[in-house]
């Protein structure tokens, strides 16, 4: 007689982490849900967590163009700091609802990526870095000396959105945990777009141009509009992650579009492990944790930024959740 | 605006060929460890900015500027030299995004380690007695430092020229960004070659932050702005071209110093508008190798 038992995996075989891995991987943005829902729990103080959905959707955005196309993009500022000025100028100065408000910041952020990407990807490699990185500095100037709007080097304020209604429920933005919960429905929203598009054609597609893009353009691809509509998808994330962030916070600092931000997100995509689903909010929950922890004993967090940031790079390239993929897969 | 007097638009080229000069020596070292290192020096503003404030620092204590422009190099080599062989050198030949990535955070710690040293605010410097005041041509006043700075940049390119292709060490500088495989074949050691240019191209970054210090202050950002402009002049006159990043250099820094006397609102933007209709045009810069591009 044959044995059914074969199809039912014991229950340690089903606590095996690869097996485990598999059904994690297969519903990952019901697992990332079910993560970011208990985060508010797990760390000392909300606005922790709320730095981290923003910041982990920012870092997913940055991931498509770095881990999954392979291009290495120091202008994400841009697309994260046009989304936020785009949604607080939206509140603050034309005084629309928050839901238009954040449609306001996608288009600017979708617009600045698809400008800044459609002159950097003629360029390759090294070179691409070294024009996302100008293109984006040059936005900021821009949104420094628009003073009349964007309120110049003291930023963006009264981007004010103090509840939101939605039919019958009623949330009120002043209480951190309603909050939370509020930007989590938008991040959830996205990792479901996001997996999406990992999962189409065109995901396998510029994976395929990061791994030999001779190859894919040899296979009959477009690569150039390809590379552009990843670099314009990822403005679509990383501008809803600064539209979120500006309500969030109620201004907007024109730091958001400084160098620094980008090299923030590279980073944390770094730290988390570049290429993979988790691996962005992975890293933003590391680096937005050391950075608070560091804030307690020393105001130089720079220095211990880029100390980290150099480990990573030289010992560590796979990131916290890449190793722990790659020691599951060996 | 009726008539723009002649002495003024003479001033505001010589003023912008001055900050040329700067833009061209820090390109110049962006370009001299690319060429050959293929590395880009995301760290080469920090150097910069530690040029300017080691020159700072050597100068409140032996009060002469020339023993200051002096040491600049020699100290900042000795910052390059270990920068090449302890983060470098362990990831040639990995993805050239490593070592972007290091540089990058190199810029970081050093930009903080300033802060710490000297303090975030900036440090007033001023041109030295001997180069004060203006030389007269006719009725055109030009101030005596800015022209120092265009001497000065021109020797060093010049003697910069007379190393790459005239002596030994030059010879194996051309080859080696040709075919370090050959080279090191043929019983060179490339690899303390590199450490070397890296050393130079740092050194010569500090001497550019130096010099760039009376005209343009010091605070320990300083070398982001000019970071970012190298790069809009490396892509602009032609990746990997050192000819190229002395002409987009000197045209660049006349640019800006007319759209800031005229149009001041746009003099920071200008440069990017100008690397913009350049990738649109032309990809690879106005003499670089089409490799670079699409």
């Amino acid at each position: 007689m044959k044995s059914t038992a074969v199809a039912t995996p014991s229950m340690w075989e089903r606590m095996d982490p690869r097996r485990l891995m598999g059904g994690v991987s297969q519903h990952r943005v019901l697992a990332s849900a079910a993560v970011l829902a208990v985060l508010p729990l797990l760390v000392p103080y909300p606005a922790l967590a709320i730095n981290v959905l923003i910041y982990g959707l920012f870092a997913a955005g940055f991931n498509l163009v770095f881990g999954y196309t392979g291009l290495l993009s120091l202008g994400h500022a841009a697309l994260f700091g046009t989304g936020a000025y785009g949604c607080g100028i939206a509140i603050a100065v034309l005084g629309l609802p928050w839901y238009a408000a954040i449609l306001v910041g996608l288009v600017f952020s979708t617009v600045s990526a698809a400008l800044i990407g459609g002159l950097a990807i003629r360029t390759r490699g090294v070179y691409f870095g070294m024009v996302t990185l100008a293109l984006a500095q040059c936005l900021y100037f821009l949104f420094y000396q628009w003073v009349s709007v964007t309120g110049g080097e003291s930023g963006l304020r009264g981007v004010m959105v103090p509840s939101i209604d939605i039919g019958p429920i009623h949330l009120d933005l002043f209480d951190p945990v309603q909050k939370y919960y509020f930007l989590l429905a938008f991040v959830v929203l996205a990792l479901m777009a996001f997996s999406r598009i990992l999962d189409s054609p065109f995901g396998a597609v510029i994976e395929g141009i990061r791994e030999n893009e001779n190859r894919a353009r040899a296979s009959g691809y477009n690569v150039w509009f390809l590379k552009w509509m990843s670099f314009v998808l990822s403005g679509l994330f990383c501008g809803l992650a600064g539209a979120l962030n500006a309500i969030h916070l109620g201004v907007v600092s024109i730091d958001s579009l400084f160098y620094t931000t980008s090299g923030t997100v590279v980073m944390m995509v770094l730290l988390g492990g570049m290429g993979t689903f988790f691996g962005p909010f992975v890293g933003a929950a590391a680096f937005l944790s050391l950075e608070d922890i560091t804030a307690n004993w020393t105001s130089h967090w720079q220095l211990i930024a880029g100390l980290v940031f150099i480990a990573c790079v030289r010992f560590f390239p796979r990131g916290i959740w890449g190793s722990i993929l790659a020691r599951l897969r060996a | 605006m009726t008539e723009i007097p002649f002495d003024l638009i003479a001033l505001q080229v010589l003023t912008g060929l001055a900050l040329g000069c700067i833009y061209v020596l820090v390109a110049t070292g962006l370009t001299l460890i690319f060429g050959l290192l293929n590395i880009v020096n995301f760290a080469h503003g920090a150097f910069y900015a530690a040029g300017a404030y080691l020159g700072v620092f050597a100068f409140t204590y032996t009060g002469n500027f020339w023993l200051s422009l002096v040491a600049v190099p020699f100290g900042m080599a000795l910052i390059g030299l270990p920068t090449e062989r302890f983060l470098l050198r362990p990831v040639y030949g990995r993805d050239p995004s490593y070592p972007l990535l290091l540089t990058f955070g190199l810029g970081y710690v050093i930009v903080e380690l300033i802060r710490i040293a000297f303090g975030t605010d900036g440090i007033p410097f001023n041109a030295p007695a001997a180069l004060k005041g203006s030389l007269f041509f006719g009725d055109i006043a030009f101030p005596r430092y800015r022209l120092f700075v265009m001497a000065f940049t021109a020797a060093l390119l010049a003697g910069l020229w007379f190393l790459i292709e005239k002596t030994s060490f030059g010879l194996i500088i051309r080859a080696g960004a040709r075919n370090p495989e050959i080279v090191s074949v043929l019983g060179v050691d490339t690899s303390r070659v590199w450490m070397l240019i890296f050393a130079l191209g740092t050194a010569v970054a500090g001497v550019a932050g130096f010099l760039a210090a009376p005209m343009r202050g010091v605070i320990p950002e300083m070398g982001v702005t000019v970071l970012i402009e190298a790069f809009v002049i490396t892509v602009v006159g032609g990746m990997g071209s050192l000819p190229g990043a002395v002409i987009a250099g000197l045209s660049m820094g006349v640019v800006v110093s007319l759209t800031s006397y005229f149009a001041a609102d746009y003099s920071n933007v200008v440069m990017f508008a100008i690397m913009a209709a350049v990738l649109l045009v032309r990809p690879q810069g106005l003499l670089g190798r089409p490799e670079f591009a699409r």
